[in-house]
């Protein structure tokens, strides 16, 4: 037997039902692959927020095959880079065999930032690696200066947290304990991060066991060429899709608050360009790598403009197909394409601007496909302290915002991230677990941008110290530059960040973003984020929607 | 037919009221379909239950499987409602768990039972431990319910930050709004779900409330007009988790019906399958646009905690456990851009339906390639709403929209329509058995509803199930499975106890009132039953899990230890996740309790053919049907005119006025002693 590539490049053509069907039996696998981790995941990132993400990837190239449909969207591309990295180092090691395992957080190699631990395994047919499994979930702590390594002054890696690179986790099965050891050594919650570790190998037995048997069921050689199959339709799909797209350039350009050094904004420039059944996607006039950990990766950013994309057509199959038609243009040492040791711990503000600047620029080109900007920030919010027992305890959460207008309608109120499919832990549970105590939870007002369609409505959270002293630590973006509508529709409320000390209100010193404040009994912090931009001219919104915004408050100033 | 043990099952579905008869002190049955009113579904009820010429007198219990629950939440017909919450919590219903439905596509929406300004806020708030951090504002909470009445609001409900921990605010505000407006309906979640999680709690009491005064109001009319007709005896209804509860708990709790008609469907497909000898059942519930799959394991339904109707819509309370994917008679075949054939969700519904009904839908469904093939007989199709099948406007639209698409012809198309929708069906039996752990060689497929039967063989032979039964009535299912249901209450605590820490006799007293009030709601339920049994579960987890894994107790709580308790999760713990975590603490999340009340059985046997039946009477002649790649001429028999024991090989159609059963060439079957169709590989 051999990997699936090349056994799909001697392929005879597939039968459609086979065809559907298969397709059906993959995602199936990888679904169950996602929910195994979800449902025996500690960390509430994963168990509650659904940050991972699961899939079967290319034996050569690490292409994505197939991804779980629940999985966080964002992981679909930059996995395909993390198995590269993998295969290469396999490469080097020789030696590969059943049951081996291979882990990394290297956010250059394989994208995204260190808190993201990826488990890759191959899949033996008769002694040839005939595909990988990954696993990637998000832990709630890799070390570094800040609980949760959301750290704005990071200006290098080594400051954020520990640096794993592509090492071998298990041989023919056999975990190393020594490498686990080194993990859990590196971590201010070792307990959890077992616990995660144990999860995310569940995920994979399990998808060793469906794909053995759905290879058995089906023939090695009929599933490659699926593989094959699909992605060619994928591609298929995208150039279709762009050939009805009027040729030309379409230029948008959108900033980060600062890179949480100093205050200067950070540019993301896109120019997309049409040309009958191609695109190409050119970030050159985007700003430098910065100093703080604002930069991603190129996979990552690839990955971003994938997601992006998949929103405008959802109708195209989820794989690497997708980027076929697609040439980007990404110069290696800007904001897109950063290098080692630059830190990259605040990469989801960035990438949640690529997908921004490729909603505005596909906008132009077509307004009836047209999403206007979601919120644009996760808001990372990070409490750590000590229990009365000395034991440290660790608070951290993302938050929602207001999803983009769109020609069907208003956008959602409080949705999450458009790279993202994660849910919020419930307030409940955070307060049972921490001591805090949540002061409010509930939408906020006029934050969705006005239009024919409104953008949906960003949210309003306040929190409250119950046992001190914990430290703060806020991660947030959209403080200076407001989500935009499109197709003539304004633009969303800027987010807004502060926190109560001793009864004084304070703002953060660079708007967005705070490290090292130190907060007591009774002291309080509360973010305000952004809603989504709006779609349309206002003055065409149905007077009867206007009434209702009144009555329900959600517009209470006119004008918004 | 009646006499004082009469028992009538009534399920009530989009276009028809069926009911089932049974006189077990006789061993007698009868059936009877009317078509369902839409209006007031009590007028259908009233017609059904008077059109076997019953003495409606001597009716003991009428057992009914509703969709005025689901059909409210569906359609947004239920009551204008109020919410009142914790100052600054207003809006926990409409933010969700902040998620989305769809993965791609930034289009969704989603609009709360309650509008915003039907959502207030009073001062009150109660912390995780369960201690009292800003004591109740009783005047708030007065002013807040005049305000939400003024507005038009027919029920308020109560949902207060972690009243799950202490409920006394929510208590005393209900005793407040109640002393002001006496017959509102009122209701708070610690009483509906005293469950952690907010969002879960209040969206299950919002619904409650909001279905509280459509259901009940039906309720009352239905036992009004039945005891206008004589009727004397007791109403009892089917709750979403298979069992059944009396009509003044079913008004006070109608969420609990959201999935009444499907599950009474599955314990009927449950005590069919076991009476059958097999234990182990996959329930396949096809209809025109949707396909629901439950697994059935030791003759117990699989239940899950919650659900979520639609999108944002989310109730939280034990449910048999029915997965439903959008594959019925009506999904409409179509090819996309990357030329894929997919099957649904899009749906031709009933109206217009199919190509071959002629109303208008000219787009392919999977009923017209089983027409095409020749499965379903055209001269005579099922249901009696129609008098023929337009064989030709079938072939059309397959030509048209699939077979020129993707370059085949006609017949291979409409072949290839039916297996990908058999694999999308195959697809969800996997997901209730495989990825649970169950092995498909252990269990057998029980199709019912219209469509079912014409693919339950491909099924069998996909998924590599056993063997397929075909109830004697599979269109009536549901109504049978109300005559058979026990009656069941679920409570559920949540208490955070970390085994080792956890102070055992304060559990067992809680447990010990859980039973005591879940023992005493059934028994003054007035109806017979042969025992009420009591079963404790934990909900548990090790300590910074979040998902947690159902451990049972056994029935006597006072005698549980803690290193049972232990022993207990490790079990189950390392059943599903292949290890445990030595060394990890362990937590008791939530406490479960069910009651339940055991109803006298009756013997299934009464099904069975009766009188002097031959399969040589049965056969109604042949014609051609197409199966893997050719046409076969064969046989068609009258499924109800088959004798117990009969032997038909395929390939062979067994037709009955409510399904169609398609026996493929290599397969077989056999008439078992009840009169169910036992569908197997040929020998």
């Amino acid at each position: 037997m051999q990997a699936a590539s090349a056994l799909a490049s001697q392929r005879r053509s597939i039968d459609p039902t086979t065809l559907a069907v298969l397709k059906g039996r993959l995602e199936e696998i990888a679904a169950e692959m996602d929910a195994t981790l979800v449902r025996s995941a500690f960390n509430p990132i994963i168990a509650e927020a659904h940050d991972c993400a699961h899939g079967l990837y290319d034996a050569e190239t690490g292409e994505t095959l197939v991804q779980g449909k629940n999985g966080l969207p964002v992981f679909v591309g930059t996995m395909a880079f993390a198995t590269k990295a993998v295969i290469e180092r396999a490469k080097r090691d020789g030696d590969l065999g059943p049951g081996d395992v291979y882990v990394m957080n290297d956010p250059y190699d394989g994208g995204t930032h260190i808190n993201d631990v990826k488990l890759l395994q191959p899949l033996f047919r008769d002694g040839q690696v005939f595909c990988w499994l990954a696993s990637v979930g998000h832990w709630l702590d890799m070390g570094g200066n800040v609980a949760g390594n959301y750290n704005p002054r990071a200006v290098e890696l080594a400051q954020e947290g520990f640096w794993l690179p592509v090492v071998k986790l298990a041989h023919r099965g056999v975990l190393r304990q020594d490498i686990i050891d080194i993990m859990l050594a590196n971590t201010r919650l070792p307990q959890m991060a077992f616990g995660d570790l144990q999860a995310q190998l569940n995920a994979l037995r399990v998808g060793q066991a469906r794909m053995t048997e759905l290879l058995d069921q089906t023939g090695d050689e009929t599933v490659a060429t699926v593989f094959a199959e699909l992605k060619e339709r994928a591609s298929r799909m995208m150039r279709h899709h762009f050939a009805a797209l009027p040729d030309g350039t379409y230029s948008a350009d959108d900033y980060l608050d600062n890179d949480g050094s100093s205050d200067e904004p950070i540019r993301i420039a896109l120019d997309l360009t049409i040309r009958g059944e191609e695109v190409t996607l050119d970030f050159s006039r985007s700003s430098p790598e910065c100093a703080g950990p604002l930069n991603t990766a190129r996979s990552t950013s690839i990955a971003s403009c994938y997601v992006a994309i998949k929103h405008l057509f959802p109708d195209v199959i989820a794989n690497s197909g997708v980027l076929e038609p697609i040439t980007f243009v990404m110069p290696e040492g800007s904001i897109v394409n950063v290098r080692a040791p630059r830190p990259t711990g605040g990469y989801t503000e960035t990438n949640l601007r690529i997908v921004d600047v490729v909603f505005q620029a596909f906008a132009q080109a077509t307004p009836e496909r047209a999403s206007a900007c979601a919120y644009g920030t996760i808001s990372a919010l990070a409490l750590a302290g000590r229990r009365p027992n000395g034991a440290r305890w660790v608070m951290f959460s993302f938050h929602g915002g207001g999803h983009g207008a769109h020609p069907a309608g208003d956008g959602l109120n409080h949705g999450n991230a458009p790279l993202s499919m994660a849910t919020m832990p419930p307030l409940e549970i955070t307060e049972a677990n921490y001591p805090v105590m949540y002061r409010q939870w509930a939408l906020r007002p006029d934050s969705g941008g006005p239009g024919q369609h409104r953008g949906g409505l960003g949210a309003i959270y306040e929190i409250e110290v119950l046992d001190g002293p914990v430290d703060l630590t806020l991660f947030c973006d959209r403080g200076k530059y407001p989500p935009p509508g499109v197709v003539g529709g304004g633009p969303a409320a800027r987010g807004r960040y502060t926190y109560v000390k001793d009864g004084v209100t304070h703002q953060l010193p660079l708007t967005t973003k705070v490290v090292g404040v130190s907060l007591n009994r009774g002291d309080r912090v509360r973010l305000e984020s952004p809603g989504g931009g709006g779609y349309g001219p206002p003055e065409r919104r149905d007077a009867a929607r206007v009434e209702r915004d009144r009555r329900d408050g959600y517009v209470m100033e006119a004008g918004r | 037919m009646s006499g004082p043990a009469t028992i009538v099952g009534v399920d009530v579905g989009g276009t028809f009221t069926d009911l089932f008869f049974l006189d077990a002190g006789a061993g007698r049955y009868a059936t009877a379909k009317v078509a369902t009113t839409l209006e007031n579904q009590a007028n259908g009820i009233v017609q059904g239950v008077m059109s076997r010429g019953t003495e409606i007198g001597g009716i003991a219990t009428i057992v009914h499987g509703t969709t005025t629950a689901t059909n409210a939440l569906l359609e947004r017909k239920g009551a204008r409602i109020g919410l009142i919450a914790t100052r600054g919590f207003r809006d926990v219903l409409e933010m969700r768990r902040r998620d989305r439905p769809k993965t791609f596509g930034l289009t969704g929406s989603f609009e709360p039972v309650v509008p915003r300004h039907m959502r207030l806020e009073v001062t009150e708030r109660v912390l995780a431990d369960g201690s009292v951090h800003t004591p109740l504002d009783r005047d708030e909470v007065v002013a807040a319910a005049r305000q939400l009445v003024a507005e038009g609001a027919q029920a308020i409900c109560l949902c207060f930050i972690n009243s799950y921990a202490n409920d006394a605010h929510e208590r005393e505000a209900l005793d407040a709004v109640k002393a002001v407006f006496p017959d509102l309906y009122v209701q708070r979640s610690s009483e509906i779900l005293p469950e952690i999680r907010e969002f879960e709690r209040t969206s299950t009491t919002a619904l409650n409330a909001y279905l509280q005064p459509v259901v009940s109001r039906y309720f009352d009319r239905l036992e009004g007009s039945l005891r206008d007709q004589g009727f004397g005896g007791r109403v009892l209804i089917v709750q979403s988790n298979g069992g059944v509860m009396t009509v003044e708990t079913a008004s006070r709790l109608p969420v609990r019906t959201a999935l009444s008609g499907p599950a009474a469907g599955v314990i009927a497909a449950s005590a069919i399958a076991k009476a059958a000898g097999y234990p182990n059942v996959i329930t396949g519930d096809m209809g025109g646009t949707s396909f629901d799959v439950s697994l059935v394991a030791n003759g117990e339904a699989a239940v899950r905690a919650q659900t979520a109707i639609e999108f944002g819509l989310v109730i939280r309370t034990p449910m048999i456990d029915i997965h439903t994917i959008g594959a019925g008679g009506g999904s409409i075949a179509q090819v996309d851009a990357g030329g894929l054939l997919k099957v649904g969700p899009e749906s031709a519904g009933s109206n217009p339906g199919p190509a071959c009904y002629g109303l208008g839908n000219e787009h392919p469904t999977v009923t017209d390639a089983n027409v095409v093939m020749g499965r379903i007989n055209a001269e005579r199709p099922i249901g009696g709403k129609l008098k023929r099948l337009d064989v030709e406007a079938a072939r059309a639209a397959i030509e048209r929209h699939v077979a020129r698409p993707l370059g085949l012809d006609v017949m291979a198309a409409a072949e290839a329509i039916v297996d990908v929708a058999n694999a999308q069906m195959a697809g969800a039996i996997r997901l209730v058995s495989i990825e649970k752990g169950y092995d498909p060689r252990d269990f057998a497929g029980m199709p019912f509803g219209g469509g079912g039967a014409l693919h339950a063989g491909a099924l069998m032979l996909d998924v590599g199930l056993k063997c397929s039964i075909v109830p004697r009535f599979p269109g009536i299912t549901s109504a049978l499975g109300c005559v058979i249901a026990d009656m069941r209450q679920d409570a559920v605590q949540t208490v955070n106890l970390v085994l080792g820490s956890a102070d055992l006799s304060a559990l067992g007293e809680r447990l010990g009132t859980l039973a005591q009030d879940g023992r005493a709601l059934v028994e003054a339920s007035g109806v017979a039953f042969e025992s009420v049994d009591t079963l404790v579960e934990f909900d548990m987890a090790y300590v910074g899990q979040s998902h947690t894994i159902v451990v049972e107790a056994g029935a006597d709580p006072a005698s549980v230890t803690e290193a049972d308790i232990g022993a207990a999760f490790d079990r189950v713990y390392a059943d599903k996740y292949g290890q445990t975590l030595p060394g990890l603490a362990k937590r008791i999340i939530n406490l479960r309790v069910i009651t339940i009340g055991r109803r006298p059985k009756f013997d299934l046997m009464v099904l069975a053919p009766q009188g002097d039946v031959t399969v040589e009477g049965a056969r109604l002649g042949s014609r051609p049907v197409w199966f893997g790649g050719r046409w076969y001429e064969t046989a068609i028999y009258a499924r109800l005119d088959l004798p117990v024991g009969a032997v038909i090989e395929g390939p062979a159609i067994l037709e009955q006025p409510d399904t169609t059963i398609l026996v493929e060439p290599d397969l077989t079957t056999l008439v078992d002693p009840f009169g169910n169709i036992i569908l197997s590989r040929g020998t």
